[in-house]
């Protein structure tokens, strides 16, 4: 791919602690990466990713302090795509409940991210996901595992059938129970798993979402 | 579906090169740390651990560096412990480009310190790790240890896990000081009651020498085994030691 072909995709900058491996996965996988929050740069970019590591609350006061939700909501007004890994998939829910705090999301999708219910906690190392069929980011990779790192997840998919709405494709992942594992809806995907810290098949993975800017 | 079990190469980082040996001592050269995580990866470890053994401030100054140069073209997580006092260090290292950071002496000395870091950072980063030495005057049997295994502390290892994980911690490393360096297994016994009292992920760490001896580690409930000299020795590869985890019906990636 030439220089000139590479689709830039702004990496948001908002304190989120470590960025250098995604800003590095995502031109190992063919993407010119610019680490800003500048308005223009943001909704001038092929693709947006949004980072997000820590607790919802956190980062939700990291990104408003960027007028990230601004940001994410007028990429997706105009079908721009958007990214979001990890907590950054997290606070496009609802709200997030972490003990007696509770945070509001950007409510792109409904529900809730609460504490999994599981014997060990965090959910941490290599697992596998259930792709539905006809997915995109994760097209040639329902064999792989990818790496999970959290205690909080989305574990009811609560989004109502809509008749002039394609139905969002869900993967699910399992620990203690079922959770949401990543969503593909339109120009917003999201990711619960780090695909910059899922090897080859993360790399594969950004691959893929950057086919579709 | 299974989460597969962790297999982590640790690598004993000096003045930005591993090093080898006895713990502090005779240390001698043995590459470039970046190179030989890029090659464990591509090996398969399924996380890779650096250990800072460097003494002096320039020492650490150059390991962000090596952190920073490893998380560019390494595309797994990486755990860094070693001289981390404070929650500063521990910010410099994230921001370098680590996932998890591992706490020990300083934790035993000021507690608080586990708390401070998994308020602003989340327990996923906060591994305790522990140097443990069987001792029959605590009541379960295990000491705690500083200075690799060279002061006891005299606390019980096991009531110091319950206590940590209150306070914070999200990972285990339970490195054995009677196992590491002897490559006759894991402490197995260990593995077991750390896990009895733990809801966190364990690593089991100090003793393997053989391919046969993982498989028992995590059944005695490790979900990750850690190993340093085998590996940089060339005994065998993490392919190998996955290979065996699987012929013994682990699940592993």
């Amino acid at each position: 791919m030439s220089e000139a072909a590479r689709p830039v995709v702004a990496l948001l900058d908002y304190g989120s602690g470590n960025v250098h491996s995604a800003a590095k996965a995502l031109q190992l996988a063919g993407a010119d990466v610019r680490l800003t929050a500048e308005r223009s740069a943001v909704m001038s970019a092929d693709g947006l990713l949004v980072p997000g590591v820590g607790a919802f609350g956190a980062v939700m006061r990291g990104l408003e302090a960027v007028r990230g939700p601004e940001l994410i909501e007028r990429r997706l007004a105009g079908g721009l795509p958007v990214l979001g890994i990890c907590v950054g998939m997290q606070v496009l829910f609802e709200r997030g409940v972490e003990g007696q705090d509770e945070t509001e999301g950007l409510g792109e999708w409904p529900g809730a991210v609460d504490r999994l219910e599981a014997d060990v906690l965090p959910h941490m190392g290599w697992d596998e996901v259930r792709v539905p069929d006809g997915s995109v980011l994760l097209a040639g990779l329902e064999r792989e595992r990818f790496y999970f790192v959290h205690s909080y997840g989305v574990r009811d998919w609560t989004m109502l059938p809509h008749d002039r709405i394609p139905a969002p494709l869900v993967t699910w992942g399992e620990h203690g129970g079922p959770f949401v594992a990543a969503v593909e809806n339109g120009p917003l995907s999201a990711t619960q798993f780090h695909p910059e810290k899922s090897g080859a098949a993360g790399i594969r993975l950004l691959s893929n979402w950057l086919e579709t800017l | 579906m299974t989460l597969a079990v962790r297999v982590i190469p640790c690598l004993d980082v000096a003045d930005g090169r591993v090093v080898k040996g006895v713990r502090f001592q005779g240390l001698v050269d043995a590459g470039d740390p970046v190179e030989a995580a890029a090659r464990y990866a591509e090996q398969g470890a399924d996380e890779i651990t650096f250990l800072d053994v460097t003494a002096t401030v320039e020492g650490r100054g150059t390991m962000l560096d090596t952190v920073r140069r490893t998380a560019e073209q390494v595309f797994v997580p990486l755990t860094v412990g070693g001289g981390v006092r404070r929650v500063e260090d521990v910010d410099r290292l994230l921001q370098s480009g680590a996932d998890k950071i591992g706490v020990n002496s300083a934790a035993i000395a000021r507690p608080a310190l586990l708390t401070e870091i998994a308020e602003r950072f989340g327990a996923q980063v906060c591994v305790l790790s522990l140097d443990v030495l069987h001792d029959p005057r605590c009541p379960s049997g295990f000491a705690v240890t500083t200075h690799g295994g060279r002061t006891n502390t005299g606390i019980d290892a096991i009531e110091w896990v319950r206590t940590a994980i209150g306070l914070g911690a999200g990972e285990l490393l339970v490195n054995s000081i009677d196992a590491d360096g002897t490559k006759a297994g894991y402490d197995l016994r260990l593995v077991a009651d750390v896990r009895a009292a733990s809801s966190v992920p364990v690593i089991a760490s100090g003793g393997a020498g053989d391919l046969e001896h993982f498989a028992p580690a995590v059944a005695a409930g490790a979900d990750a085994v850690l190993a340093a000299s085998v590996f940089h020795s060339g005994r065998f590869t993490i392919g190998q030691v996955k290979a065996a985890l699987a012929e013994a019906g682990v699940v592993v990636r």
